[in-house]
């Protein structure tokens, strides 16, 4: 086992990770980065983000604003204080990108542009046309390179952490190109995985978001917080689960079912408007539209297509000119994976999963409980998103929390060493025989593709966009019974350059245990709120018993533990949450 | 549906070999990569890269009927059979169809990719007008998958020495920025015979290229700057 000493491990090299090693390398040089994922930075998911970042900006707007948007979207499971700082700190950060070469869409004065999102209350959504993420996440990668303190660990797969003293001090890692062991010790240790949306079996993310990040500091005893809480993006293609952003709504398109009605006024979002209006229609949260379409599908009222069910996506009256400025992308999937021309035919969409509100329980700096440890991203649940996160909310995330995340693990990585080499070098050669354990496997009996699928399958029945009582102790059981199988699962391939069989199946074993905190803790919460909506007695929000986040903890002989911590509020207390013309009244 | 795949493992194989499959079940709209997925779950030694599945992450190049692309954009139904894969031409093969892009890499980081800017930062944004934004396009929604630099044969005999279609794309795209403020040093940067000017416009670059891009168009810009920069 090759042993690599540095300052600041960082596992992930998506937005936030990125953001994270520019942040250390900008507070000390000195500090040694070990930047360590499993695909190279610009293969990672913030690359398949589209609609854009929030950042407040216009004269009509104000951090209030964002704030109050930030905490009703999400049904106010929101740390306020935490909310406070992420929308202060939202609008320099988007200046930043712009200073190391983002190429922000611009108005015709030269300045940034700005377009509406749901559930925003005006338009303060940053874009690069429909490939927001994509430009964020090379301008980032592009500006990492000129650092000479990050060292990058591409194609490297981050395996177990290592805990002595109860602090983070590395992680052990696959070379995947030889099969070679790496412990990469560290004196703090970043998590920057992303999300785990492949649990589901129609989700919107790259085949690489399996939660490896969250299972592994879950393992190490940090609770995942607020797991329940999964977001369906209302819009996606049927079949592939590939996302059209919200954008496309923003700009002003329109959601039909098979009678070309605008269904949406039916779900408290109206009254009709004809041009993008804040919280209105189409511009409502996500939450509101996936359950919208739910409800259209009981009703016998969506399209039927080749591929499920589906709702049109209208954009023809947009015009070719405005689609090919802003949503040049989403013409280009339209055209190649369903043949469609978005300037003359609407788009079938339906919803998919699309983003883990929950995650690595951390305070509002992105320390977790487990001392040298630092959650940022989707993987982290810093406490912003609440029960439902708004559409652009995420992208400002990376950036704000990367850059904290970074600050603080550089601080921490100056006041603390490493425990005894021989004691971090013990439980790293145990994690190495733990793995190839797996892959020396004999005769096992079940094959990694069947039990990924019917996890994914009881995931999407049982914990879905409505939920029940029953449907999810289903899936709870079914879980158990998976991870069960799941210790028998038996590689056909048993070399070790570049085997995706053997990554896979670690993956795996992480998909199940996050599958597992979701589940549990949605049986466990007794309401209804955000993206966690029950069809039982528990049809209402609850917040005398459930203002709270949830936590779970887990149990290597069983299902998690789930147990539950106070939610910061501030200034703004719960309140009914309203769209449509509903929200323009309260607002007056 | 019958398919013929390259075969390699460096760590066992002493030759690659072609491997002949069948996938019964195609849907409607199905594209390559969906394909190798399932073919994978049957065969689980069948190794490849993916990660977004849309063509945004670029993670999917290989060859496919003897032209670059990328997989997961391209639908079964315009493949002729058996459909022939191998990896990306002329890089070392890790496994199958996963090559090793060092090399690629080296010359992307050899451009010097980030906006350069020698006045004091602002406290706002730099002003860039739509039509100054314009410019970028074209350029700027490379997403490096190697389709292009592994299909020109300046590249093959000279991949340490000539930067490749991709890393001149992108130098381009800083140089059309107008905010960047390195024009000079970039270009004195590409002087000699090999870096940009062993690029003798054979065009497979363009041909390949899964998002449309023009990266020849690119190569002749930036020659045109130096001939500018040297009178």
């Amino acid at each position: 086992m090759e042993i690599v000493k540095t300052d600041i491990a960082i596992i992930g090299g998506g937005g936030a990770g990125l953001r994270a090693a520019i942040a250390i390398a900008e507070t000390d040089p000195k500090l040694e980065i070990a930047l360590i994922s499993k695909v190279v930075p610009m293969r990672s998911h913030t690359v398949a983000a589209e609609g854009g970042s929030a950042g407040v900006i216009t004269d009509k707007d104000s951090l209030e604003l964002h704030f109050k948007d930030t905490v009703s979207g999400g049904d106010w499971l929101c740390d306020q204080d935490v909310v406070d700082y992420f929308v202060e700190h939202c609008t320099e950060e988007m200046t930043q990108l712009e200073h190391w070469g983002c190429p922000w869409s611009r108005q015709d004065d030269g300045h940034t542009n700005v377009r509406n999102f749901g559930g925003m209350s005006t338009a303060r959504t940053w874009f690069a046309a429909d490939k927001t993420g994509f430009h964020m996440l090379h301008t980032l990668f592009q500006t990492s390179i000129k650092y000479p303190s990050l060292k990058r660990f591409d194609e490297y797969f981050a395996l177990e952490l290592v805990v002595e003293e109860g602090r983070c001090q590395g992680v052990v890692a696959i070379e995947m190109a030889t099969g070679d062991f790496y412990f990469i010790q560290a004196k703090a240790v970043i998590l920057a995985t992303g999300g785990a949306g492949r649990v589901y079996m129609q989700n919107t993310n790259a085949g690489i978001v399996t939660g490896d990040g969250m299972g592994m500091a879950y393992r190490h005893g940090v609770p995942l917080q607020d797991m329940e809480f999964v977001q369906y993006h209302p819009t996606a293609l049927p079949g592939s689960g590939i996302l059209i952003t919200e954008g496309c709504r923003g700009e002003g398109g329109y959601l039909v079912n098979k009678d070309g009605y605008r269904y949406l006024q039916d779900y408290n979002l109206g009254p009709v408007v004809t041009e993008p209006t804040p919280k209105t229609m189409e511009l409502g949260p996500r939450d509101r539209l996936s359950q919208a379409f739910w409800h259209e599908e009981q009703k016998g009222r969506t399209v039927e297509t080749p591929l499920g069910h589906a709702v049109h996506l209208q954009l023809m009256h947009l015009g070719e000119k405005k689609l090919m400025e802003r949503l040049p992308f989403i013409s280009e999937l339209a055209k190649t994976f369903l043949g469609v021309d978005v300037v003359r035919e609407p788009i079938p969409v339906r919803p998919a999963v699309h983003y883990t509100m929950g995650g690595i329980q951390c305070d509002g700096t992105t320390a977790t409980p487990l001392a040298g440890l630092y959650a940022c991203g989707e993987c982290s649940s810093v406490g912003i998103h609440g029960a439902n996160r708004l559409g652009s909310n995420s992208l400002a995330e990376l950036t704000v929390f990367g850059k904290l995340a970074g600050e603080h693990a550089a601080a921490f990585s100056k006041s603390n060493h490493n425990s005894d080499a021989g004691l971090l070098e013990k439980q790293a050669k145990d994690a190495m025989d733990r793995a190839t354990a797996l892959l020396n496997r004999e005769n096992g009996k079940e094959r990694v593709a069947v039990v990924r699928d019917e996890m994914a399958t009881t995931m999407e029945e049982g914990t879905g966009i409505y939920r029940t009582g029953d449907g999810m102790q289903a899936t709870c059981d079914k879980l158990d019974e998976l991870r069960e199988r799941y210790s028998s699962v038996q590689l056909q391939d048993r070399s070790r350059a570049f085997n995706t069989e053997w990554l896979t199946t670690i993956e795996l074993g992480y998909m199940i245990d996050v599958s597992q905190a979701m589940a549990h803790s949605a049986i466990n919460r007794k309401e209804s709120r955000g993206a966690h909506q029950r069809l039982d007695e528990f049809g209402e929000r609850d917040d005398k018993n459930f203002l709270k986040h949830s936590r779970a903890h887990y149990n290597a002989d069983g299902p998690p533990r789930i147990d539950y911590g106070d939610v910061t509020i501030t200034k703004l207390p719960p309140a009914e949450r309203v769209y449509g013309g509903a929200a323009k009244k309260t607002a007056a | 549906m019958r398919f013929s795949i390259y075969r390699y493992n460096s760590e066992t194989d002493r030759e690659p070999r072609m491997q002949d499959y069948v996938l019964e079940e195609i849907e409607p709209g199905m594209m390559l990569l969906n394909a190798l997925i399932k073919l994978k779950a049957e065969d689980e030694t069948l190794t490849f890269r993916r990660s977004c599945q849309e063509g945004i992450c670029g993670s999917d190049g290989m060859n496919i009927n003897g032209r670059n692309g990328l997989a997961c954009i391209t639908p079964l139904k315009d493949l002729d059979e058996p459909v022939t894969l191998r990896p990306l031409p002329g890089l070392p093969v890790i496994r199958d169809l996963v090559v090793d892009l060092s090399q690629f890499y080296r010359q992307y980081r050899a451009v010097k990719p980030w906006l350069t800017v020698h006045d004091p930062e602002p406290e706002v944004e730099f002003l860039q007008s739509p039509a100054q934004r314009d410019r970028l396009d074209g350029l700027y929604e490379c997403i490096l998958c190697a389709c292009c630099s592994t299909s020109c044969p300046s590249f093959w005999w000279n991949p340490d020495k000539f930067l490749g279609p991709a890393a001149l794309l992108q130098s381009y795209r800083f140089l059309a920025d107008s905010r960047d403020q390195a024009t000079d040093e970039r270009l004195a940067d590409l002087e000699g015979p090999y870096k940009l000017f062993r690029c003798h416009t054979i065009m497979n670059c363009v041909q390949v290229c899964p998002k449309g891009l023009n990266p020849t168009q690119a190569i002749g810009r930036i020659k045109k700057l130096m001939v500018k920069r040297s009178v």
